[in-house]
């Protein structure tokens, strides 16, 4: 590893290790987003729960759906606390590369995103009736490729909009237009995976698709990230 | 790399947003070991002026040159040697006072961090604070910290927008020492301001601007007070 | 270019002309019957509507690389020309969706990926509208994403669901109907090419408008 790319990975692991200390200490996103999430798979077993049986696949589409919704508002709020005293602007100040920043930042909300999911899995398998851990490995790529996927271009996103008017109307207007891939993906793959003949096959094309996506949208957002973030 | 320059000027500096003119025209320069202020009332553009100077806006025409060259064809090495105390001063409430300097100094890559960082604590007369979060400290003394968490790095320019709100007498004058130790370095600082009551000895020169425009270089005879009124209000 | 605009002019009008007659000369086709002329307007409509996104991404690489204003002004065009064709192509979609499988819409791929392209470059248009100053630059990352996700949303979609006519229709119609869809496939282009330059052009002007607002105020 040569001497700048370990610089890369310092600089982003600093953001990380920053993120996650504030977070920690104050656990406002982590409480937030779960609480959220959780209501977010209440009000669905409300309207797809009949006669105490789930209607059959829904429970894919609310795993996401909130995975989705909890991920917008541990965004906004992320940023929302970067904006607070401005250190987003200090940040963009520092001599380090700013696709570092860019990554630090897109791993500190992958993590908080992660903890959320340990919560809302078993949450929906139980509410639904879903063998979402039937396949535990597929599952479990299918979340990482599908969590990564939409904080990348969600972090690039909410990052870029922290300095314009109507932010957080704005957010989920470009970024749910924008993962459609990653949702469908996501709930196709866990479709496949909870039927009473689990297709495997199908899930790995759509774990295959998702991380080519991953892939596609992490080089543009580290491409495009400094030039967006000079105003 | 280290990019080091003996002068900082502003050419025909211009930036409006939409139909708003913010600056216009702006052109002057400063040397190095210089404390030039910079003057005029709420939203005469200060803040979007030190703004660019920073890189962080990029001016709609004209350019700001460092020693000759642009932020540009410098790069990412220029704001290696910047330092910008703003007035939303930069600092995480939830961090503490040492932990703020330790994140800001390793994106930086500085080396010999832990001393750095307990000499800046030192510096801002907070040494016994320095593991309290920073959410606790008065509007002084986060002042403080963020001085020299900006001057953690010894930027070659300095920028500071409002350095004087909030601190008392004693951290007034603290802060002129400190600026004018820093002159002595060759540190061009640039000094945004409405308040001329403490900033008046430090400053060499001073700019003042109002509406967007340069309306006066500062630089003859008389106290910068008399001159600035008579700019002004005259 | 000033100079090609006016003749330019002339033969988009001369095709919307005749290109109309000969859609109407064109033979019927068996089992779709009229419903099936709708084809001629709505493919190069969906065509136009799945290229002009590339329009409007590769303008915006420019912009964040160039600084190019008038770059910027051919991504905000492209991004408005491509909500235009999908309103076109999306209202002829259903029409041809109740003849040929009775409902008004379906889930198909291309209708599906028209939609959620439309959608993304709507997201775009707001963003211009609302995010305030500043908003041209957030607007180029999201014309270069938009360009990237199209192919995503095509495949994801296909594998989803499949029931649209296949692309393979067009080279398989018969010469006559080939010849009035290639008609009005150029026809449309030219169209597309025209409302792009006019656009650009009303955005010079604004912007030139801005300018000398800001000079008369000093």
């Amino acid at each position: 590893m040569n001497a700048s790319m370990s610089q890369f990975l310092r600089v982003a692991w600093i953001v990380v290790k920053k993120d996650l200390t504030v977070e920690v200490r104050s656990r406002e996103i982590l409480y937030t987003t779960l609480f959220f999430s959780v209501s977010c798979v209440l009000v669905f077993a409300i309207a797809f729960v009949r006669q105490g049986r789930p209607l059959s696949d829904a429970a894919a589409g609310i795993l996401w759906v909130a995975v989705q919704f909890s991920g917008t508002l541990a965004l906004g709020r992320t940023f929302e606390r970067e904006r607070h005293t401005e250190t987003l602007r200090a940040l963009m100040l520092a001599p380090a590369d700013r696709p570092a920043i860019y990554l630090g930042k897109l791993l500190g909300i992958f993590a908080l995103l992660s903890v959320a999911e340990v919560i809302l899995l078993p949450a929906v398998t139980l509410l639904f009736r879903a063998p979402l851990l039937a396949r535990p490995l597929p599952m479990i790529l299918l979340l990482v490729s599908g969590t990564i996927g939409f904080c990348a271009v969600g972090t690039l996103f909410a990052a870029m909009l922290a300095r314009a008017r109507s932010r957080d109307v704005l957010l989920p207007v470009l970024l749910y237009p924008m993962t459609i891939p990653v949702m469908i993906g996501g709930v196709m793959g866990t479709v496949a995976l909870t039927q009473p003949e689990p297709q495997e096959a199908l899930a790995w094309f759509w774990i295959n698709l998702l991380v080519f996506w991953d892939v596609v949208f992490i080089t543009l957002s580290m491409w495009t990230f400094d030039p967006l973030m000079t105003e | 790399m280290s990019v080091d320059f003996d002068e900082l000027s502003l050419v025909d500096l211009s930036r409006h947003f939409g139909r708003r003119k913010v600056l216009s025209h702006i052109s002057f320069s400063c040397r190095a070991g210089e404390i030039v202020g910079l003057l005029g009332p709420n939203g005469a553009g200060k803040s979007t002026l030190l703004s660019i100077v920073s890189t962080l806006v990029s001016p709609s025409e004209g350019e700001v040159r460092y020693g000759g060259q642009t932020a540009r064809t410098i790069g990412a090495g220029l704001r290696r040697r910047l330092g910008l105390l703003a007035h939303d001063l930069h600092l995480y409430p939830e961090l503490t006072a040492r932990e703020n300097l330790t994140f800001f100094g390793g994106l930086y890559g500085l080396d010999n961090l832990p001393s750095r960082v307990d000499r800046a604590v030192a510096l801002a007369g907070l040494t016994d604070r320095a593991d309290d979060f920073v959410s606790a400290f008065s509007r002084g003394m986060r002042q403080r910290l963020a001085l020299e968490r900006v001057l953690l790095h010894e930027p070659r320019l300095l920028l500071l927008d409002e350095p004087f709100t909030g601190l008392d007498d004693a951290s007034g004058r603290a802060l002129i020492g400190r600026l004018r130790a820093l002159k002595a370095t060759g540190c061009i600082v640039l000094i945004a301001t409405h308040d001329l009551d403490l900033a008046e000895d430090v400053l060499d020169r001073a700019v003042v601007l109002q509406a967007g425009k340069l309306v006066a270089l500062q630089d003859g005879p008389g106290t910068l007070r008399e001159r600035y009124r008579v700019r002004i209000h005259g | 270019m000033r100079k090609l605009f006016f003749p330019a002019v002339v033969v988009t009008t001369v095709m919307f002309i005749v290109v109309p007659i000969l859609i109407v000369r064109a033979p019927y086709e068996s089992t779709m019957g009229l419903v099936q002329k709708i084809f001629y307007f709505h493919v190069p409509g969906g065509m136009l509507l799945l290229l002009s996104p590339f329009v409007c991404g590769i303008a915006s690489i420019r912009f964040l690389m160039t600084q190019s204003r008038q770059a910027d002004r051919v991504a905000l065009a492209a991004a408005e020309l491509t909500v235009l064709f999908g309103v076109l192509t999306l209202l002829t979609g259903p029409l041809w969706a109740r003849k040929a499988w009775g409902v008004w819409w379906e889930w198909d791929p291309r209708l599906t990926t028209s939609l959620l392209t439309w959608m993304m470059f709507v997201a775009y248009v707001l963003l211009r509208k609302y995010g305030g100053p500043g908003s041209e630059k957030l607007a180029a990352g999201l014309g270069i994403f938009g360009m990237a996700n199209v192919p995503f949303v095509y495949k994801s979609v296909d594998v989803w669901r499949t029931l649209h006519p296949k692309t393979s229709v067009v080279p398989s119609l018969p010469p006559v109907m080939a010849s009035v869809f290639w008609s009005a496939f150029v026809a449309f282009c030219f169209l597309y090419g025209l409302l792009l330059v006019t656009r650009v052009r009303l955005e010079r002007q604004r912007d030139e408008l801005e300018r000398l607002y800001l000079e008369l105020e000093g």
